[in-house]
């Protein structure tokens, strides 16, 4: 693999551009591997590329469905922040802000890792208490956290509606460390670091059975034949259910919900942070694109489906938190709308914990959060994998803390899946 | 947008209705152990495909139904009040 640098890029210009190799190789599956990641998107290239990284194990492939970049990694608004109060998912988010600030470097990839500031507008008293509770906590265990007065709201972002809004805006609560990044980039970024580490990335690679004796999983069947596996880690946002199912394991404290997100035509440029509307209550989040689109998306669309597209309604309110608090956007038109379908947990929190099964962990439930998650994702589902027991920060992710009421409910809004945005 | 037949109100836009959950849940007696509880409570079986399921017509006659509706086209097979004995009761007041 040749390496991204400005020795190569001059040397390249000077040869028609030619002589780039692949991204990554399309390997022919093998018999048997060490180590099978199911899923291909972000967690599970991360998975496997911290697994080769950290923890040097070799002979580890990744399946994917589909086309590495083509699920939920190409479906986000590719917000990355890490303001979580909740033990364990403070630790957990601030670890994975860290990573993305050296990703670019780490993979040699450019991210476009841009810490232009998460601002989360409040619009009450007691919503601007709730926000200095929660920054106050992050700030006690190292993360950046601030307030922002009217005053500094206004010189910040002058063009929010201050004037008559139906929810006058009162102050934003604000991590300057936070931002977005570029989610082609990241994926693409994880697929070519594991390659290059020896990782075999197995594209059109539906799994469509597993083989499984009492305690173990001995094989998975898949579209390009049978596979062995000595550990097997599920990482498919969404279809988690599926796949648990498959290996005859039963239910699971998730349901698949779908999100929608929106982008509109190019304009020069605008907002330069990524404005929520609200903190962690009614739900708007709106972005701008390096190539001028605004980047934008809402609430679930509150029933349960495996669809990825996304319904009106929805559509229409997204659209009126838009303009609630940026008129100037009345006459900007949408280019694009998805969905992407989302495994929401129980009480909010992920999963990345150990099985019924000896050599099967997974990795799941990322609801809304699983963009920014992905590279310390990758990192302590490795961990798990490599060592055999969780690392502390996740040693409460697992599938038994609802049995023993230690859930990890970011929200307080109870066994409810849709209602953790 | 998805088009429920309230049995009551008529053929409806969903947005009028609140999506509950899974209707299929059959919830332990009181006195059952911890696990019962924890699985009736937070595990799912998330079907991909025909679910049984409650939906509250919030603007609407405020029933709870159970709609039968595919997971994957949103096609709905078939929706009746969750309450057994309510064509009775409606009848009785009439």
């Amino acid at each position: 693999m040749t390496r991204f640098n400005a020795w190569n890029v001059f040397k390249n210009g000077f040869t028609g551009q030619k002589n780039w190799d692949r991204q990554w190789r399309d390997p022919e599956p093998k018999k048997e591997y060490d180590i099978i990641i199911v899923g291909g998107g972000l967690h599970g290239l991360a998975t496997a590329y911290y697994l080769a990284k950290n923890h040097n194990k070799k002979n580890i492939a990744v399946l994917e469905k589909g086309w590495i970049g083509g699920g939920n990694a190409g479906r986000n608004t590719t917000i990355v922040r890490s303001n979580y109060m909740m033990p364990g998912n403070h630790e957990f988010y601030e670890h994975s802000l860290k990573l993305w600030e050296n990703l670019s470097h780490d993979l040699n990839y450019n991210v476009m890792f841009s810490q232009r500031a998460h601002v989360s507008l409040f619009h009450s008293p007691s919503a601007r208490d709730g926000a200095a509770r929660r920054y106050n906590i992050m700030r006690l265990h190292g993360t950046d956290g601030e307030l922002w007065d009217l005053d500094t709201l206004k010189n910040n972002i002058p063009h929010l509606n201050y004037n008559n809004a139906r929810f006058p805006i009162l102050g934003a609560a604000v991590q300057k460390r936070a931002g977005n990044a570029r989610h082609d980039s990241t994926v693409w970024g994880f697929a070519r670091a594991a390659d290059s580490l020896g990782v075999d990335i197995l594209q059109n690679c539906e799994v469509t059975g597993v083989k499984r004796s009492q305690n173990n999983i001995e094989s998975i069947e898949t579209s390009r034949g049978t596979m062995k596996a000595k550990k097997v880690g599920f990482a498919v946002a969404g279809h988690t259910s599926l796949l648990w199912q498959m290996a005859g394991l039963g239910n699971l404290p998730i349901e698949s919900h779908k999100l929608q997100a929106f982008v509109t035509e190019s304009i020069k440029p605008l907002l330069d942070q990524v404005v929520v509307y609200g903190v962690g209550g009614a739900h708007f989040y709106i972005s701008q694109s390096d190539k001028g689109s605004m980047v934008f998306g809402g609430d679930l669309d509150w029933y349960k489906s495996y669809a990825q597209r996304g319904n009106l309604p929805m559509v229409q309110d997204s659209a009126e938190a838009a303009m609630a608090i940026m008129p100037c956007l009345g006459r900007i038109r949408l280019l694009r709308h998805w969905a992407g379908v989302m495994d929401m947990s129980m009480d909010g929190s992920f999963f990345i914990c150990k099985t019924p099964l000896s050599n099967l962990y997974l990795n799941a439930g990322w609801n809304y959060g699983g963009f920014k998650a992905s590279p310390a994702s990758g990192w302590y589902f490795a961990d798990l994998i490599a060592n055999e027991q969780p690392h502390k920060n996740v040693q409460n992710h697992n599938l038994e803390r609802f049995e023993k009421g230690i859930n990890i409910d970011e929200r307080g809004a109870g066994p409810d899946p849709k209602l953790h945005g | 947008m998805i088009r429920i037949k309230c049995p009551y109100c008529g053929e409806r836009d969903h947005s009028e209705f609140t999506y509950g959950g899974d209707a299929s849940i059959k919830y332990p007696s009181l006195d059952a152990s911890v696990s019962e509880w924890t699985k009736a409570i937070f595990f799912r079986e998330n079907i991909r495909g025909i679910q049984k399921e409650t939906w509250h017509h919030t603007n609407g006659c405020r029933l709870w139904l159970e709609v039968e509706r595919s997971t994957i086209t949103h096609e709905i097979k078939s929706v009746k009040a969750c309450h057994p004995q309510i064509d009775k009761i409606t009848k009785n007041k009439s």
